[in-house]
């Protein structure tokens, strides 16, 4: 079944091109239908994919096949090929299977959108470009994966461009990730200058992997450290993790699909899938792993200040990556995947029940204007409920599972790193029970006009079935997730399905089940506490306490203005001094110089052409005097 | 008495200052003309002297030039100043400045 893998990226394309020829006569709703369909179809050939995939021996788990060569220059030749592994399938089955869901929700959450068949057009692009980069066997059609789900992305956070708010969020997204770009970009010259080869494994060498012994350990960092810089820009880490926050500008079920379950997780999956060139640099693999508990933890405090319900989930979208990034760093590839998917199961849950309340609330953000919601929206409390305890870590929750798999990796490796996480998954459970208890609980605050003169809301609706069944399906994931990689069911689990891939990369965890149970206790006692603070000291009347939410926490350790000052700022007064000094003064100065000096010759100049004839002739027999003089003057000289 | 070529050549210089002076000064066309054709003569007279200082035929040659190069140039500048005439009523030529910048 392997071989039909190239039907996944395929469905999607497919309805992309029917939606952009026919979409705005498909209109609402069949649009929306169509690419629903076509994603669903992907989902069912990747289920298709997975059981043949299972049905083989462990050994022959792997399918490589070109089908055309895309390009041939120099030694190296591009092909058009997939790379069908445990890890892309397992990609591949949560992105199609998250994707359909949230397709299947968008045909409800958009509709009566001017631009409804528009929006089908890019999800189907995007899903497309989000297969096509796991799905490729080299750097560079992964590179073009990479590009599409970035543009796509960038199409989908401006898609109410005519919010001026929503335009620049876009910008800020393609921006920052145009800075990472460059890092892959380097790193992919890097590693063919010293494997010469870009495809992962097979063909001529065995691929890059069969190249590593070309690459020292120095050259290993750089392309780590490249590579890294990539996953920062497309998964939101420091240093370029401001433009997530900003792209909850677009659409919700953008921010669920895109800015939560599948794209953000493309540098995790990156790293993974490179994951022999990561074993090669313990440098590099540190730096990583630093990056990733901070960015986790700064993340997590954060979130704890923000009013903007998809704020809050944005910034816990980062923290989650944040905690993906550091298994990575740690060698825990099949933990960083683990959290990966349940990340996509109960953060796409959250999203989509949040665009439930926003939907149901007609366009309100804040939650300070919500409250006293599980009167009015059951299904959507429920879920958001189930999804709350699920990323707070709960026991027997997907989060719970996924969360302690990382930190226990990470507990092995790094001791300060696993404080650092694990005071993340106390701030984790503290601020999505502030979420929960502002939006859910309490009493209604939305009946009242705002502080600012936001206007009072009308009562809440429950969203139609289209919207709910999503919620529904992600919430019996979120719930039931941690199946996937069970610590004693080790042949069923995800570890040991991923466990060709990452063979002989991995870390060994030397935790005896002592140590197990204690982490594994720790992480639930952080969840719990995060739960009871928050539950305590947000359920009351009284919903604004700026000590609580200090200024440092709601200007995001004011990263955006030092940002500001550091680049923009001197860019600005760079840009204005080349505006008004140098191109105004120095290169129009020498324009307009040329000029004037030429009008100010002839300006002098033509007073001698005076039109008299007289004045010639004198002209000439001065002239004529003067010669004539000169000649005599040498003839007496002489 | 024959008179010896410096005389020749002081008239010829005399006759052609009195052209170019009279070129200079005056402002009807038709009396420029004259003066042009004043100086043309002083030419010519040289021309004559020194062929006949230097024994050489060349300068009374070009004589002949110049006398049908002066003719032709009286009988086009004189269908300018004529046609000029009607058209304007005017032979001064510091009125002829419609081409002027």
């Amino acid at each position: 079944m392997l071989h039909a893998a190239y039907l996944m990226p395929l469905l999607p394309l497919a309805g992309f091109v029917l939606l952009v020829f026919a979409g705005r006569r498909f209109g609402d709703p069949v649009a929306g239908w169509i690419g629903t369909v076509a994603v669903a179809g992907s989902f069912v050939v990747a289920c298709l994919v997975l059981g043949g995939m299972a049905g083989l021996p462990v050994g022959q788990r792997l399918f490589v096949h070109n089908y055309f060569t895309w390009f041939h220059v120099g030694g190296l030749t591009v092909p058009v090929g997939i790379h069908v592994d445990p890890l892309s399938v397992t990609m591949c089955m949560f992105i199609t299977g998250v994707s359909a869901l949230i397709h299947l929700y968008s045909v409800g959450y958009m509709k009566g959108d001017p631009d409804y068949a528009k929006f089908f057009i890019y999800l189907n692009l995007f899903v497309f470009s989000m297969l096509v980069l796991v799905l490729a066997n080299n750097l560079v059609l992964t590179f073009v994966g990479w590009e599409g789900v970035g543009v796509c992305s960038y199409w989908l956070i401006a898609f109410w461009f005519h919010r001026d708010s929503a335009a620049s969020a876009g910008k800020k997204a393609f921006i920052y990730n145009r800075i990472g770009d460059a890092g892959f970009l380097l790193a992919i010259f890097l590693i063919y200058e010293k494997t010469g080869t870009l495809q992962y494994t097979g063909g001529p060498g065995g691929g890059i992997f069969g190249q590593l012994h070309h690459i020292g350990g120095g050259t290993a960092t750089a392309a780590v450290l490249l590579l890294f810089l990539a996953a920062t820009g497309k998964s939101a880490q420091i240093p370029l993790f401001n433009w997530l926050p900003d792209a909850m500008e677009g659409p919700t079920p953008v921010s669920a699909l895109i800015h939560a379950a599948t794209m953000v997780t493309a540098g995790v999956y990156l790293l993974c899938r490179m994951n022999h060139l990561l074993a090669l640099s313990g440098n590099g693999t540190e730096v990583v792993a630093i990056i990733g508990g901070v960015t986790a933890f700064v993340a997590a405090t954060i979130a704890c200040a923000q009013q903007d319900i998809k704020k809050v989930l944005a910034f816990s979208t980062i923290s989650q990556i944040g905690y993906m990034i550091l298994a990575a760093g740690s060698g825990a590839y099949a933990a960083a995947i683990f959290l990966m998917v349940a990340h996509a199961f109960f953060k796409g849950l959250l999203f989509l029940a949040a665009g439930s309340v926003i939907h149901g609330l007609h366009g309100e953000q804040d939650l300070k204007r919500m409250g006293a919601l599980r009167k009015y929206m059951k299904w959507t409390t429920w879920t958001f409920t189930i999804g709350w305890l699920a990323i707070a870590g709960v026991p027997p929750l997907a989060g719970f599972w996924a969360k302690g798999n990382v930190l226990e990796n990470v507990y092995s490796h790094y001791k300060v790193l696993w404080v650092l996480g694990l005071l993340t998954a106390v701030l984790t459970a503290y601020y999505m029970s502030r979420l929960q208890v502002l939006a859910f609980g309490g009493e209604q605050r939305w009946d009242k006009p705002g502080p600012n003169g936001e206007p009072a809301r009308h009562e809440p609706h429950e969203s139609p079935w289209v919207m709910r069944l999503p919620l529904v399906i992600l919430a019996v994931a979120a719930l039931a997730g941690g199946v996937l990689n069970l610590p004693w069911a080790h042949r069923y689990s995800l570890e040991h399905w991923l466990a060709p891939v990452f063979a002989g990369a991995l870390y060994d965890n030397h935790l005896n089940s002592g140590s197990l149970w204690a982490l594994a206790l720790a992480d639930a006692a952080a969840a719990v506490i995060g739960i009871v603070v928050a539950v305590a000291l947000w359920r009351g009347r009284e919903v604004d306490k700026p000590r609580f939410e200090p200024q440092f926490l709601q200007r995001v350790w004011y990263w955006d203005d030092a940002y500001d000052m550091v680049i923009g700022r001197p860019s600005q007064r760079l840009a204005t001094f080349l505006a008004w000094v140098v191109d105004a003064r120095i290169i129009d100065g020498a324009v307009n110089g040329a000029a004037r000096l030429v009008r100010t010759t002839g300006t002098a100049t033509r007073r001698l052409q005076t039109g008299y004839v007289r004045n010639y002739a004198l002209g000439i027999a001065i002239g004529m005097a003067a010669i004539v003089l000169f000649l005599l003057s040498r003839t007496w000289w002489s | 008495m024959s008179l010896s070529g410096a005389w020749y050549l002081g008239l010829a210089a005399v006759v052609f200052a009195i052209g170019a002076i009279g070129l200079l000064v005056r402002r009807n066309v038709l009396i420029m003309f004259m003066c042009i054709e004043l100086m043309l003569n002083a030419a010519n007279l040289t021309f004559v002297t020194f062929a006949r200082m230097l024994g050489d035929i060349g300068g009374q040659a070009l004589v002949f030039f110049v006398l049908v190069v002066a003719a032709a140039e009286v009988v086009v500048g004189l269908g300018i100043v004529v046609t000029n005439f009607r058209r304007r009523e005017t032979t001064v030529a510091d009125d002829l400045h419609s081409l002027k910048g």
